[in-house]
């Protein structure tokens, strides 16, 4: 069913410049070349019926109802596949065409049940309005359609009659069916209910094939198929499984797409239609999914992806669109509580009490250790209001610069990559860019898991053609996906990205294949020069370097003929390259490669950092790093500091602060005694746990503002319950630097008694308590500071957000409505800047004990440290991480997919089961991190960037071993967890 | 949960010099490569771990610092000396 208030024009809006007047219906009517007649009678009004055609896909004209007469035409054609010409004069209305449409609608209905009264689609189901479009008033053919035969199970004497639907393993047989019409019908086919999410309920559908061209067109994922021809044809998931056995990824499309209630929401189902919707963003991933959500009063129906959003076009993923259930989940906390030691159990408190408690400890740590003995960490999924207040209340009424956010363990390379060389710490195109591409290069990401959303884009372009290069260890899926496949799948050990990429780059100085003019007239000559010297050696040629990436030097000549010669070539990539000890160093060539073939500063091209978290790019944006103010101006900018200074009315210091892992040391050498952290589990997020534990407690104050009592919390003296993306408003900015409205749905659920609070008025409560003042009576009056005083958000405003629905930055004077691509005549910088690419390798070697490297990624189905997901049935996917090998590296060990294995490294050990899979390569050993049990990061080490401290998660020496039981620090932490629960459900409540 | 590993402040300290040397390594002109660490620890280094780094500079020799990092060092303990 598609959204409650969006209208649906029946066919995609043309992207062309150059108008077609015609005349429809006598009235004169002008639209852009390529629209259909149907979406241009639409666009002045005329609602031509319609079945089969939705705006979201590609017309189809099988359903017949939408047929028009156009002067000087034979026939009656379709008219959503009919393309305007200029002069054409169409009629939408007359007696035959209503001849002909009651016809098929007819037939429609002679073969649909009549429940339209206790259906879930009732009031908005498009067969329902086209019958009442077409004015069906009688079906000659009788109500007796195979669908109608056979529809419920006998009702069994007890229960009182009425029917009863079958469940996924129920077969329907003469003797459990009751006779509503016709004898025996083969034909009928049993609800399938298996998806968590929705039904299939296949009496309904009226082969329209929405779902399986949703399934192809905005997915890619071509899970579902049309099987049998004319009155047999029915819909089938991959070889006739249920929705949940099948290839289907549960995004959803389809659901949307479908005009009738055959394949429907379980909550629609459960709690019928809304009554309003309110168009928020997506709480997940840097896609940033614009949503309307569907309301009865304050209860969501369900997340329907919004059409006009412009990082999604109407699509979603499983996460987005279902997994909202933990937002209401039981194991929220809602009331404040405090302890004097992690071994006491919690005590409730009110708001006045927390608060006033984490303030006077903080000062009191301040007057003891120093003012810089506390620091603050917010995190990618605040808002960016919420993040700027958290870096206002550190530099501002703590008096230190040590406020960091999460980005530090993931993109953090690529802000400083991106500076250095381009002079901008973001992304340089919109997702729409991809369209243009022709060459995709994708470097350790994984889109189809990562960024489902613009991967189900970047699948659209591949299968139009656009050629692809995937660097990655594994083979992810969108190295072979249906009518995709990968050109050249560079297969290189974890851990050589700058190798690879600076052959990549010889290749091109090599032969001949750089740029000279754009380099010339766009970049800086000295570093070019110095850049082409160091390249040009033969130690960094594809030969030399393939014994170090493993990767056969003629692929990596010819992928890299290929980006530098194939038309418009775009690189993205992701974690897999930030999460390196190079990781800036990787960034920065990637930055270099693109430079060196002009492939920047337009559309199709660029360097695309695809961002894990919601607002990644936006808490780095509101100056959440140490050394930054917003805006990534340095904090010993004096000009800088005293704009701030002036605003804020406090000095402030002139010197970075603490970073995350630097925070960690300096706990454990006793100089760092506090912390506030928003939104952000540190304790199973960070590398090396122990190490993060262990500073953790040795802390005097721990004060975390979460919806769960997360890994972190459980080290806390301190709790703020948190509230969800639901219930407050603000802003997220994406990966494509588009700034998104977040809209309240919901009163914040963290009452005390006397009232919630949204996560930015708790910061400010605590400021106030701190004796900073902050008076800020909506995040609106957040963003007008964070304009008046970053000169890249300079014309950002609620108000126009909500006038334009979302904006890229910079938005300024210069760019009023925002900057779709960067870089387009000169680079922020000035001039583009090469920057040398050495190749270093990683300090942890594989050697004789520890002989497997282990590397880590996610999961579509399941977010970060899965606190969210895991709390939804998202679970039914992926319920614990695993560890994934080679089967030649199981079969040397005695392993077989499903063994218990032992995981260990130099930092840790722990126990996951294991998966035997062809997609990885022999000495290479994956898992995820999405379940804290599975202590991923226990093993993980130390090592982190040269240049941000971003830790290296993606290369880890392990040996792999059978084993009979979870490890040690399981065990402990099993213990541990079990009775930090104990003390939450002691809590003495007030 | 290990509650009290041992932890040596200043190791961690000298592994992220030579990180950060090693990446100017391929740097041809060494004053500038020097510059290069000495800013970057300028820029992105809270003040303490800088003094610390100084302090087991002088402390010592530099011990397990790259030829690079040792010299970047030493010249942020003479900047250190000559504001003192
Ligand atoms: S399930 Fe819905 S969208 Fe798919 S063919 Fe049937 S009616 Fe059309
Ligand atoms: S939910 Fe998505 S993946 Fe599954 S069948 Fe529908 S469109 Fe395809
Ligand atoms: S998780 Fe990402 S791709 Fe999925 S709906 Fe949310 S923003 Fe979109
Ligand atoms: S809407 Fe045009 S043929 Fe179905």
């Amino acid at each position: 069913m598609l959204s409650i208030i969006e209208l649906d024009f029946g066919t995609p809006k043309s992207k062309s410049a150059q108008q077609v007047a015609l005349t429809i219906d006598g009235r004169e009517v002008s639209v852009p070349a390529g629209t259909s007649v149907l979406r241009a009678a639409s666009e002045v009004g005329i609602q031509i019926p319609k079945l089969c055609a939705t705006e979201l896909l590609d017309a189809f004209g099988s359903c017949r109802l939408c047929l028009v007469q156009i002067e000087g035409m034979k026939g009656y054609p379709a008219s959503c596949t009919t393309p305007v010409a200029a002069g054409m004069k169409v009629t939408t209305q007359n007696a035959k065409l209503a001849d002909i449409r009651r016809g098929v609608m007819e037939l429609y209905i002679s073969d649909h049940p009549l429940d339209c009264l206790t259906c879930p689609a009732n009031g908005h189901c498009e067969l329902q309005d086209m019958a009442g479009a077409v004015g069906l008033r009688e079906v000659r053919y009788g109500y007796d359609g195979r669908n109608h035969v056979y529809s419920t199970l006998k009702p069994s004497p007890s229960s009182g009659g009425g029917g009863v639907n079958f469940t996924a393993t129920q077969t329907p047989s003469p003797s459990n069916l009751t006779l509503e019409g016709g004898g025996f019908n083969p034909l009928f086919a049993v609800k399938d209910e298996s998806n968590p999410y929705f039904t299939f309920d296949p009496s309904k559908c009226i082969v329209c094939s929405r779902c399986v061209r949703a399934c192809d067109e905005q997915q890619g994922t071509l899970a579902l198929t049309i099987q049998g021809r004319g009155f047999d044809s029915k819909v089938a998931a991959s070889q006739n499984e249920g929705f949940m056995d099948s290839e289907c990824v549960s995004c959803g499309a389809c659901v949307q797409a479908c005009p009738t209630a055959t394949l429907s929401e379980k909550s629609l189902i459960a709690q019928g239609q809304a009554e309003h919707s309110v168009t928020t963003t997506c709480a997940y991933c840097g896609v940033g999914c614009s949503f309307r959500a569907e309301m009865r009063g304050e209860d969501i129906v369900r997340m329907v992806p919004n059409k006009d959003g412009s990082a999604n076009h109407g699509h979603s993923c499983v996460k987005g669109r279902f997994a909202i259930g933990y937002a209401t989940h039981q194991d929220r906390i809602l009331k404040p509580m405090i302890r004097a030691k992690i071994s006491d159990p919690w005590r409730e408190v009110t708001w006045q009490e927390a608060i006033a408690h984490a303030a006077s400890e903080f000062k009191r740590i301040q007057a003891k250790y120093g003012r810089d003995s506390i620091g603050g960490i917010t995190s990618s999924r605040c808002t960016n209001e919420e993040t700027y207040l958290v870096q206002k209340l550190v530099r501002a009424a703590f008096g230190n610069n040590n406020v960091d956010t999460c980005a530090r363990v993931c993109h953090s390379p690529t802000g400083y990559g991106l500076k250095q060389t381009l002079g901008e710490s973001a992304g340089t195109q919109d997702f729409d860019s991809v369209m243009q591409a022709d060459v995709i290069l994708v470097i350790g990401a994984n889109p189809t898991d990562g960024h489902p959303v613009f991967a189900s884009q970047m699948k659209r372009r591949l299968r139009q053609g656009a050629k692809l290069i995937v660097a990655d260890p594994r083979r992810i899926d969108i190295v072979r996906t249906p009518h995709v496949r990968a050109d050249y799948h560079l297969k290189l050990r974890p851990g050589t990205n700058v190798a690879l990429v600076t052959s990549l780059a010889h290749v091109i100085v090599d032969e001949g294949l750089v740029s000279e003019a754009f380099v010339r007239e766009r970049c800086e000559p000295e570093a070019y020069a110095k850049w082409r010297a160091f390249v040009a050696e033969p130690r960094n040629s594809p030969e030399a370097m393939e014994e170090v990436t493993g990767v056969a030097a003629a692929d990596v000549r010819a992928a890299a003929r290929l980006y530098a010669t194939g038309g418009n070539a775009a690189i993205y990539y992701g974690l897999g390259v930030t999460e390196h000890s190079q990781g800036s160093t990787t960034v920065m060539g990637i930055a270099n490669l693109a430079m060196a073939t002009g492939n920047i500063g337009r559309e199709g091209v660029g360097v695309n950092p695809l961002r894990g978290q919601n607002n990644v790019q936006g808490s780095c944006d509101m100056g959440s790093f140490p050394h930054e103010f917003p805006g990534y101006r340095h904090v010993d900018d004096d000009a800088v500091r005293a704009s701030f200074e002036q605003a804020w009315g406090v000095p402030l210091q002139n010197e970075p602060g603490l970073r995350i892992p630097n925070m960690f040391e300096a706990a454990l050498d006793g100089e760092f005694k506090a912390i506030y952290i928003e939104g952000e589990d540190i304790a199973q997020s960070d590398p090396n746990t122990q190490h993060v534990t262990a500073s953790l407690t040795s802390m005097e104050c721990v004060v975390v503002q979460d919806l769960f009592l997360n890994e972190t919390a459980k080290f806390a003296h301190v709790f703020l319950p948190g509230s969800s993306f639901l219930e407050k408003d603000g802003t997220f900015t994406n990966a494509e630097r588009r700034i998104s409205r977040v809209r309240r749905v919901m009163q914040p659920r963290n009452s005390d008694g006397t009232r919630g609070y949204a996560d930015w008025e708790i910061t400010q409560l605590l400021a106030n308590a701190m004796g900073y003042p902050m008076n800020y009576a909506h995040p609106s009056e957040i963003m007008d500071e964070i304009a008046r005083l970053t000169p890249t958000f300079h014309g950002v405003s609620f108000d126009k957000l909500d006038r334009l629905g979302s904006i890229q930055w910079p938005c300024n004077d210069a760019a009023p409505e925002g900057t779709p691509t960067m870089h387009v005549h000169e680079f922020v910088r000035g001039k583009g800047r090469f920057m040398l690419t050495e190749y270093v390798p990683t300090a942890e070697k594989v050697n004789a004990k520890y002989p497997l490297i282990l590397t880590t990624g996610r999961i579509l189905s399941q977010y970060n440290v899965g606190a969210q997901t895991r709390r939804t049935e998202n679970s039914r996917w992926h319920s614990e991480d695993r560890l994934e090998l080679h089967p030649q590296d199981a079969e040397d060990r005695g392993i077989v997919d499903g063994d218990w294995v032992g995981i260990e490294s130099r930092a840790g050990q722990t126990v996951l089961r294991a998966t035997v899979s062809e997609r990885m390569q022999p000495g290479v050993v994956y898992t995820t991190f999405h379940f804290p049990f599975s202590g991923a990061n226990v093993i993980t080490t130390d090592n982190s960037d040269w240049a941000t401290n971003c830790p290296e998660y993606k290369v880890t020496a392990v040996q792999i071993t059978r084993v009979s039981q979870p490890s040690d620090w399981q065990q402990r932490y099993r213990k541990f967890s079990e009775r930090q629960q104990e003390l939450l459900s002691e809590a003495v409540t007030k | 949960m290990s509650l009290h590993e041992s932890h040596d402040a200043s190791a961690a300290l000298v592994k992220m010099v030579n990180d950060i040397a090693d990446y100017f390594q391929s740097e041809p002109d060494r004053e500038l490569a020097v510059d290069g660490i000495v800013n970057h620890l300028t820029r992105f280094w809270e003040p303490r771990m800088r003094r610390k780094i100084v302090a087991y500079f002088a402390e010592r020799k530099g011990e397990g610092l790259s030829e690079l990092a040792r010299a970047a060092v030493a010249r942020l303990a003479d900047a250190a000396r000559s504001a003192a």
